[in-house]
């Protein structure tokens, strides 16, 4: 084969690549669009909550084994998946104890909607659960032991891990749900709308601090899903989710601020992106890359490809 | 000596007073590792106090100074290493290189707001992280030298670092309290509580953020260099990680937020906690001074949101708080109509040709041209909606026009900046009124006084006068904007406005929302700074209290001009009449006189 064949494999492989991993980063955008891009919280513990869903889903498969009947194929996306009820427990506990305080109608009229109070609270339950994990986990990098990792499919000359694109199919179907689950039912409904304008959805008779809580615990169970399916191709510490936290961002302004849909959008692009560039830079830049696109994302598009513009100048 | 030159003194004496306490303690510990933690307690509140310049008084929270820290830390290390430059050096350069850095960083940053300045700033030290890592200087350790240690800076004695760092502590200390007490920090201060009534008022808002990012990135890489030879081993993680930005916003929020003394505070109490902690259940509990950190800054964020600082300021200030004063009504200036004969009206001072502005497919501001003669009191009237803010957000430079061209006192002001626009001699008011309200009524002056004065006491002289002239001067120009009444929240608006003495006046809807008696308090100061030679033109749209008051009316509808002459022309005017009541009442009339 030519150099320019071998090129092009090496672009395939990569695009093959940032599509299954993007997948998963459209899942974990799709639960921080749900909370900073439609209810305006800015929430910078988002990525530790994706951290404790890699922990869960960890401790559920591999560390305590409570899913060994279910197979070395079945459980770990069973783990993932359970992950997100146990994480949507702490968002809701900390939301209504902690963060409630600072977010919904009482600060709408405060200056920038309170998110100075939001930046500086999230970012210190960030340092508890990051540096609490440390404590309960140790610092050795974990990943959720599956044989698929280990296994791929090939299809011409291209691979596709077998976890990764298990995660990929995974993180579709869940965000299908939600997508559905928002968008159709009763409750979905009563959530956007007290996300999107607290006071006018009091007014009809919703009960918005309630319908915050759930949305919150939502918004970081959806992310904990992503977070467990993608630790069955990736190894994490306690400290991952820091990284994450500007993925997750970059995200969900690119797909535009308030768009589900967009949220996936972003994410997946990131996912591209961040492999793509691996053809081009060492591997250690990779996210170095993310941080650059996302830098160029809010200074040229800060209302995203997908959505409206939102913020009155 | 003034008074000022007291407070400054009392300060010095506080900040001298503490260090010779710091260090005499320091001295007496004979423990080695208790005078590396009083270090370290010194280098992170010089790194607070860096944040503090900049997050601090302007309000734009940094998650990225690690940025700076860590560049400060390996700009000594490689130059030690690589090139045998002493550390004397070393952090002098360290410094220009943070403040390179923040240059480079604000320029595209600062046209960003709030979360998303927050976001973006802590992307830049984790990608520098990454950046080093591949570099190859995951871990770079300083050698010894033993020859020739003082030249090294290094010392044997733990406690000639405490000076050390005491003294660069100090220094920024003594650079922030100048920058807090002067028009530096005040301009800061009001772009963090309200920025466009800051470049309004004349604040150069991205100048004074720059400068305050410059600072702020040299001091922070300042903490970075001496954090570096204290203690001898640099890594990525350690500078540049997540937690270095952290510690630098815990430490002043904790502390107190806009003061100097706050990060003094919060790492006087934070570092030896998380520090102690970290040594007796380091090995059980490994992530114990993080989670302290978290804990401090979301107990402080829900019950003291400014800091311990202000929170036991505002406690003795209670306890000492006399009783307000109730009663010290403006001294309004009482004049008779026409007691003074007007001056003739001059040339015309504002010129508008065809200007332009429209959002999408909407025309704002359509075609406008008018003419504003000197010593004019010019009303501009339109219903809702017609255009009349935007025409003034054009003329003052907040909004760009899309075509025509604006002349005031022989020159073009189209494409100049808000801050321009009002040093040639352009003030305005808000419909909606935009004050500080956290400052006092005559620290909302001075700021606007800024513009117009060199020093800081001529500012502070230019607002009494200014205060004077609205009749707000005695009683109410120490109390708090926050708590004024409308009447007086709009005096204090026209105040700033007029205190850097301005030829022309923008009054956009100060009369509106006011009952019948403060209308009758506010027209004369109107009409008597007019007959005091400023121009003004004064946007309303209810026409009853502008008849008496303007010399000429402009009526904008749809953004355009559909009538000008004089008010009791304009009134008769079909067209106006429309404009106001809508055709069908007109029909009705046509009929009515009709039958």
């Amino acid at each position: 084969m030519t150099d320019w064949q071998w090129l092009l494999i090496d672009v395939l492989q990569a695009l093959a690549a940032g599509l299954l991993v993007g997948g998963t980063y459209g899942l974990m955008c799709v639960g921080l669009g749900i909370i900073f891009g439609v209810m305006r919280v800015v929430n910078f513990a988002h990525g530790d909550f994706m951290m404790l869903g890699m922990y869960v889903a960890y401790y559920l498969v591999t560390g305590f084994g409570v899913l060994v009947f279910l197979g070395p194929y079945v459980g770990p996306v069973v783990g993932a998946v359970l992950a997100g009820p146990v994480v949507y427990v702490i968002g809701w506990l900390l939301h209504k104890y902690l963060i409630s305080h600072v977010t919904g109608a009482r600060v709408i009229s405060a200056e920038a909607e309170g998110h100075y109070a939001q930046i500086i609270l999230t970012l210190g339950i960030a340092l508890v659960l990051a540096n609490g994990g440390l404590i309960l986990f140790g610092s050795t990098p974990l990943s959720v032991q599956t044989p698929l990792s280990r296994e791929s499919w090939e299809i011409g000359l291209i691979f596709f891990n077998q976890a990764r694109a298990v995660g990929f199919v995974m993180a579709v179907i869940c965000a299908i749900g939600l997508y559905l689950f928002l968008m159709r039912t009763n409750l979905g409904k009563a959530l956007r709308a007290a996300a999107d304008n607290p006071i006018a959805a009091a007014y009809v008779g919703i009960d918005v601090d309630r319908s915050h809580r759930i949305a919150f615990g939502l918004g970081v169970g959806i992310t904990a899903i992503a977070g467990g399916l993608f630790a069955m191709s990736q190894s994490f510490q306690p400290y991952i989710g820091f990284d994450f936290v500007i993925v997750m961002y970059a995200g969900v302004v690119l797909g535009g601020m308030g768009s589900i849909l967009g949220a996936f959008w972003g994410g997946l692009t990131i996912g591209l992106v961040q492999q793509m560039s691996t053809l081009a830079l060492p591997y250690q830049l990779q996210n170095t890359a993310i941080f650059v696109v996302f830098l160029i994302i809010i200074f040229f598009r800060p209302q995203g490809m997908f959505g409206r513009v939102w913020e009155r100048t | 000596m003034g008074s000022k030159q007291r407070a400054f003194m009392t300060q010095y004496a506080l900040i001298a007073l503490f260090a010779v306490i710091y260090l005499a303690i320091g001295f007496v510990v004979q423990n080695s590792y208790y005078q590396l933690m009083m270090t370290l307690v010194l280098i992170w509140a010089t790194m607070g106090l860096g944040w503090n310049v900049l997050s601090g008084y302007s309000g734009m929270i940094s998650f990225g100074h690690a940025a700076f820290f860590g560049l400060g830390a390996y700009t000594v290390t490689i130059a030690f290493v690589k090139f045998g430059v002493t550390p004397w050096l070393g952090i002098p350069l360290g410094i220009l290189v943070g403040v390179i850095a923040g240059v480079l960083i604000g320029i595209p940053t600062f046209r960003l707001r709030g979360h998303y300045f927050a976001l973006s700033m802590l992307a830049y030290p984790l990608a520098m992280l990454y950046v080093f890592e591949w570099l190859g200087y995951q871990e770079v350790s300083l050698p010894m030298k033993r020859e020739n240690p003082v030249t090294y800076m290094q010392f044997s004695d733990q406690r000639i670092y405490m000076l050390i760092s005491m003294i660069v502590m100090v220094a920024c200390m003594i650079m922030s309290l100048h920058v807090e007490r002067s028009r530096f920090g005040r301009s800061l201060l009001a772009i963090k509580q309200n920025q466009p009534a800051a470049e309004a008022a004349g604040i150069n808002a991205a100048r004074w953020k720059m400068l305050a990012m410059m600072l702020s990135a040299g001091i922070a890489a300042a903490a970075g260099g001496l954090y570096a030879i204290i203690l001898l081993v640099v890594t990525p993680q350690t500078v540049f990680g997540a937690l270095v930005s952290a510690q630098a916003l815990i430490v002043a929020l904790f502390g107190g937020v806009g003061i100097f003394w706050g990060p003094v505070i919060g790492s006087a109490i934070l570092i030896p906690l998380a520090e102690t902690l970290h040594a007796e259940l380091g090995n059980i509990l490994p992530g114990i001074q993080g989670v302290v950190y978290g804990l401090a800054i979301i107990v402080i964020i829900l019950v003291a949101p400014e800091g311990i600082y202000w929170k036991v300021r505002d406690r003795v200030m209670a306890r000492r708080a006399t009783p307000v004063r109730v009663g010290a009504q403006p001294r309004l200036a009482t004049i008779a109509a026409d007691s003074v004969p007007r001056p003739a009206f001059g040339q015309p001072i504002l010129q508008l040709d065809d200007v332009s502005r429209s959002f999408g497919g909407l025309k704002a501001v359509d075609g406008v041209t008018l003419s504003v003669p000197e010593g004019v009191i010019y009303g501009v009237i339109g219903p809702n909606g017609a255009g009349k803010t935007t025409l003034f957000n054009v003329l003052n430079g907040f909004l760009a026009a899309d075509s025509g061209s604006m002349r005031f006192a022989d020159a073009e002001i189209g494409g100049l900046k808000p801050h321009e626009v009002c040093a040639r001699g352009v003030g305005r008011t808000f419909q909606v009124v935009r004050s500080f309200p956290r400052m006092t009524v005559l620290e909302n002056v001075v700021i606007g006084a800024f513009v117009g004065s060199k020093t800081d006491d001529e500012a502070e002289r230019l607002a009494y006068e200014a205060l004077q002239r609205v009749g707000l001067a005695d009683g109410q120009s120490h109390a708090l904007a926050g708590g004024l009444t409308t009447k007086q929240l709009r005096l204090m608006e026209l105040a700033r406005a007029l205190a850097p003495r301005p030829k022309l006046l923008l009054l956009d809807e100060t009369l509106a929302g006011l009952g019948h008696d403060e209308l009758e308090d506010i027209l004369p100061i109107i009409q008597q700074l007019n007959r005091e030679g400023v121009t003004i033109v004064i946007i309303e749209h209810t026409m009853h209290a502008m008849v008496k008051l303007a010399d000429h009316f402009s009526v904008l509808d749809h953004g355009r001009v559909i009538a000008s002459g004089t008010p009791a022309d304009v009134v008769r005017n079909p067209a106006v009449i429309e404009a106001y009541l809508g055709k069908k009442w007109m029909d009705y009339r046509a009929k009515d006189q009709v039958a």
